[in-house]
């Protein structure tokens, strides 16, 4: 029996729920329009009024919201409360370049942890779970994201945050923890210490929730089979909420996306025109219930299939795929977003070369970041002490910049492969869509 | 004596360094002495050569990571003791020794040391007063 932690929302016949979607909309428009002047500007330059949209089916007449207009923005042009009535920010790993830094209200809050909420409920977790949270704590959604919905559900909640895996496994014994949440990856890493350490017979897990990264089946057979426990993905991002966006429920047939707060729409990546849903291409978001930091078509980048099937669970939201690539450039490794332009901007900061690998793997299911950087004339030096300064101080700089540890390694001048006399800066090997 | 050591910044992979002296013998270059510094990912060649400025040219144009620098050159009896006398002379001056090598002179019971230290000029002239 499939349990809802919202059931009338959760499983609200469609035609309401669009209906209820539109009314949504047409405020939300109304909101913004009025609200940011950034988002004024945009619409005007379409020429698009919100008096046009009184609809889902207007949705397309807006203009879209891509990652440079909050880049552009930032930090308060597109807020959209006034600021005292602000609680918190999150803010997306990466850069002062990329840093994204999102606000809630209380209201806004309130509503991400009801979308959390409902991923626990899906998962199975109900007041007399102990959820262990894993994911980190502070600007990453991760954490309190889930914090917040497994409070709601009034689980005995373990506010762990990444890392200290003795003490995770610790805790999961001592306190017989039955629901996990971290990245994948992690959860991988914490079934193979559970084994190594001989705790894992005594473990009483029986759902994790895993997101923030891409992981395939055979990853998820894999932890399901090594946990003892059955695996649920969620989707989010910080620039909407944060985790919670779309989550699994027990059929595990992709993600119910929490269509009472986001519209989902595909797009074309190149031409932005909209594709029905079954076809695949770039997910698309508007926030229909956020007050401080509301995105009109926000472009994920994330390349998925929508699919508005009737699920055997009962809910009636459409569920998205897993996402299977990205129109953009962005890594992401352990969790983090990493552009291979960071990297970039670090090494020629630092007087290296413009010739460089990313090579991205996974080994023993966590992720490793490593860069080859051609040596050039200027750069050495007969001393190895003064180039292993020189690599440490790139490590450094580079786990400022991006949040994590990359592995420098100096290599010989035009020494990297180029095609086309193009270098080929990233080379993933992880395999993962 | 000063002499010109060329540095070459070469990857630790197997064929490399033939690779690199391959070079020198196909430009009719002579390898007098050579040392290899290395560390995981890379290793520092220096060598000595015949003609330093025409090698010079060739690895430049090679596309190599080099740099050249003076060393200081001494020859040494090759008996027992040579080395630590002039060693010990250097440490009493608080000359710091960053690395050395040494090599067969073709000069028949001579030892050639080639250390690089941190001051070129006062240590010169230590070994002269040395010497005389």
């Amino acid at each position: 029996m499939e349990n809802y932690y919202q059931p009338k929302i959760e499983t609200m016949p469609r035609e309401e729920l669009q209906k209820l979607q539109s009314e949504r909309l047409a405020a939300q428009i109304k909101h913004v329009y009025e609200n940011v002047p950034y988002y004024r500007a945009k619409m005007d330059e379409k020429g698009v009024t919100p008096d046009d949209i009184k609809g889902i089916e207007d949705l397309h007449k807006l203009p879209f919201l891509s990652k440079d207009d909050l880049r552009e923005a930032y930090p308060y042009g597109l807020l959209a409360a006034p600021l005292k009535d602000c609680v918190r920010i999150h803010s997306t790993s990466g850069t002062t370049g990329k840093r994204v830094v999102a606000f809630y209200t209380q209201h806004d809050i309130d509503l991400w942890e009801d979308c959390c909420a409902r991923a626990v409920v899906a998962a199975g977790g109900t007041s007399d779970d102990v959820c262990q949270v894993c994911y980190g704590y502070g600007l990453f959604t991760g954490g309190m994201g889930l914090h917040g919905g497994s409070h709601k559900v009034g689980c005995l909640t373990l506010p762990m945050s990444s890392g200290n895996t003795a003490r995770q496994l610790q805790f999961m014994e001592d306190l017989q923890s039955t629901i996990l949440c971290c990245t994948p990856s992690y959860a991988a890493y914490l079934a193979e210490s559970a084994i190594e350490t001989g705790v894992r017979d005594r473990l009483k897990l029986k759902a994790g929730i895993f997101g923030a990264e891409a992981w395939t089946e055979e990853m998820r057979h894999d932890i399901e089979e090594k946990l003892g426990l059955k695996a649920f993905d969620i989707y989010g991002l910080t620039e909407l909420s944060g985790p919670g966006v779309a989550f699994e429920c027990s059929e595990q047939g992709g993600m119910h996306i929490n269509e009472d707060h986001f519209i989902a729409e595909i797009i074309n990546p190149v031409t932005g025109e909209v594709l029905p849903y079954g076809e695949k291409g770039e997910l698309v978001f508007t926030s229909i219930t956020k007050e401080a930091f509301p995105m009109i078509r926000y472009r994920t980048r994330d390349i998925c299939v929508l699919n508005a099937e009737k699920c055997s669970c009962g809910r009636t939201h459409i569920r998205m795929s897993k996402p299977m690539g990205r129109s953009d450039d962005m890594l992401i490794i352990r969790g983090v977003n990493v552009f291979p332009s960071q990297i970039e901007t670090v090494l020629l900061n630092k007087g290296m070369s413009a010739n460089y690998q990313i090579i991205v793997d996974r080994v023993n299911n966590s992720d490793t970041l490593d860069i080859n950087v051609e040596m050039t004339p200027d750069l050495f030096s007969d001393s190895i002490a003064e180039i292993s300064k020189i690599e440490k101080d790139l490590v450094n700089s580079l786990k400022a910049m991006l949040g994590i540890m990359a592995k420098v390694h100096l290599v010989e001048p035009k020494s990297i492969t180029r095609s086309e006399g193009k270098a080929v800066r990233v080379i993933d090997n992880r395999k993962l869509y | 004596m000063f002499v010109k050591q060329i540095s070459v910044f070469l990857e630790n992979k197997a064929g490399k360094l033939a690779e690199f002296t391959k070079v020198l013998a196909d430009n009719n270059i002579d390898l007098q002495a050579l040392l290899i510094a290395e560390t995981q990912d890379y290793g520092i060649l220096r060598i000595i050569v015949d003609n330093p400025d025409e090698a010079t040219e060739i690895i430049k144009k090679s596309g190599f990571a080099y740099k050249v620098t003076e060393a200081l050159a001494i020859t040494v009896p090759d008996e027992p003791g040579s080395l630590t006398k002039i060693l010990a002379s250097l440490a009493d001056e608080g000359i710091s020794i960053k690395y050395s090598y040494a090599f067969y002179s073709r000069e028949h019971g001579k030892a050639n040391i080639v250390l690089r230290v941190d001051d070129n000029e006062k240590a010169s002239e230590i070994l002269e007063k040395l010497n005389s």
